[in-house]
């Protein structure tokens, strides 16, 4: 069969000649590469102290969004969870009441939104999804932890702080 | 046999002791910080400064592990066998010359456990020895895979014992004699030995790194064929022996080829050194350097298992019947023919 890329190339399985069986020059040449190698700079990040930049389009923990004036921009709609390949979002929708409209942008709201991060795929369907710009997967390593429960995570967790308090910070 | 012979002794047996020990204990350190070197890492350095204090963390770890004995093992060999293996690694260093007779309150003492003068032969017997634990422990294991690394190891060591043994006679023809005393002395003034038998010390390194199953001849323990070799069953202090006992063979290997090759505690300029520290930091010194070959050679064995890939269990069989034993048994031969034109037949 013809090659397409035309990049194949047939090595030939030459028996080694009596050099090459001795195995010392090979292995005295290896020794070398090692050896310069002991000299080099250490790729070693030391981690709790040092952290390793991530890419800028790094997808990591969840975060709910808000606006410019402080209100969470999720309107419950639900595509997010449509879209999660892995079905790790559920939520929980209600309507804003009156007196509620610093809180929440448009008038029905995620009352209960979870993500349960031992599902998610960090896939970033979500926030191609989402037609508000609510959420967005911008955030740290999600933590280990003990139980599985605990990977649940919740509004509490999940939304943005609001602009007053990260002033305060 | 005065009481001050018995006591003097005993304090320097229990000091060899405790420092090959100690040697052993930080050449695991080593190990991992060579082996993180080689490949661009650090290696440990949480534990104490530079990760000082490694070793002893290790060692606690290994002494709380779960003890557990397989049910269908035979219960006696299996606590003989790393208790064989670690003993025999131990024993190997009675016969070592570590350095000239030194001066210590108005009394010479000799630096060396005992001179016994068929002390190369003790240390083959007590290398030969060092088989029979990793052999007694993987059989009693009742576990295939420990097996087979047993199977490994006693063919392994059997077929490598032959070279060395054959390189050490050619040794013997030159030096005349088999105390490893008598042979230091004869390399005084660098008169190594290593320059009259270049080969036959190859072929003894070689062999070296058979006999202690360090790579690239690590096949009873290979864990890509099988687990864990001969201590696949082996956990808590049992797996700590065995794995103690390899860095200890080392040690001890390490000795040895210094002793017999290298020139032992001599080095270029040690009369002068002598008459200028006097007779008790003059043998201090000359076991200094000792030590400066032993941890080079432990350096060595350390740099080529983290270069070199495993040998194939055909290959490894090829190299010691097919070339290392024609090699050895050649250069007997050119030896022997030269040491005799020398002295005029």
């Amino acid at each position: 069969m013809e090659s397409l890329s035309n990049r194949k190339k047939v090595l030939e399985q030459k028996p080694m000649n009596f050099w090459e069986r001795m195995y010392l020059p090979a292995i005295f040449k290896g020794m070398a590469i090692t050896f310069r190698h002991m000299f080099k700079p250490k790729e070693t990040i030391f981690y709790p102290e040092v952290e390793r930049e991530f890419s800028e389009n790094w997808r990591g923990m969840h975060s709910l969004k808000r606006d410019e004036e402080g209100r969470e921009r999720c309107t419950a709609c639900g595509l997010c969870a449509l879209s999660c390949p892995a079905e790790a979002i559920t939520m929980v929708a209600a309507e804003r009441k009156k007196g509620e409209e610093a809180l929440y942008r448009e008038e029905k709201y995620a009352a209960t939104y979870e993500i349960n991060m031992l599902r998610c795929i960090f896939c970033g369907l979500c926030e191609e999804a989402c037609p508000k710009e609510a959420i967005y997967l911008d955030g740290p390593i999600v933590p280990a932890d003990y139980l599985r429960k605990d990977f649940i995570y919740g509004k509490d967790k999940l939304v943005e702080k609001p602009l007053t308090e990260l002033i305060k910070q | 046999m005065e009481i001050a012979f018995v006591i003097e002794k005993f304090i320097f047996i229990t000091v060899i002791f405790a420092l090959s020990l100690l040697v052993a204990m930080y050449s695991t350190l080593a190990e991992r910080k060579i082996a993180a070197f080689l490949q661009d890492r650090v290696g440990p350095n949480r534990a104490g400064p530079g990760g000082m204090f490694q070793p002893l963390a290790d060692g606690v770890k290994m002494f709380l592990k779960e003890e557990i004995i397989p049910t269908q093992s035979n219960k006696f060999l299996f606590i003989a066998g790393p208790s064989l293996a670690i003993l025999t690694a131990c024993i190997g260093s009675a016969v070592i010359p570590w350095g000239q007779d030194i001066q210590l309150f108005g009394r010479t003492i000799a630096l060396q456990a005992t001179d016994i003068n068929v002390g190369i032969l003790y240390i083959f017997g007590v290398v030969s020895l060092g088989v029979y634990g990793i052999m007694i422990g993987g059989w009693a294991s009742n576990n295939k895979f420990s097996l087979m690394g047993a199977i490994r190891a006693a063919s392994q060591n059997i077929s490598y014992e032959i070279p060395m043994g054959l390189s050490i006679i050619a040794l013997l023809l030159v030096t005349n004699s088999l105390s490893l005393k008598d042979i230091v002395e004869q390399q005084h003034g660098f008169q190594w030995n290593v320059f009259y038998q270049p080969l036959g010390f190859l072929i003894f390194l070689v062999c070296a790194f058979a006999e202690t199953n360090r790579t690239p001849f690590d096949l009873p323990e290979c864990e890509t064929e099988l687990v864990g070799g001969y201590h696949t069953e082996y956990s808590s202090m049992k797996l700590g022996f065995f794995l103690f006992a390899e860095y200890i063979n080392m040690f001890v290997s390490s000795a040895v080829m210094a002793t017999l090759y290298f020139g032992g505690y001599n080095y270029p300029g040690m009369d002068f050194m002598n008459s200028l520290l006097g007779p008790t930091f003059g043998p201090l010194l000359g076991m200094g350097v000792l030590f400066i070959k032993i941890f080079a050679f432990i350096f060595f064995f350390m740099w080529v298992r983290w270069t070199i890939p495993r040998f194939r269990y055909d290959q490894l069989m090829n190299l010691g019947w097919k070339v290392l034993i024609p090699l050895a048994i050649a250069n007997i031969v050119i030896t022997g023919l030269v040491v005799a034109f020398v002295n005029g037949f």
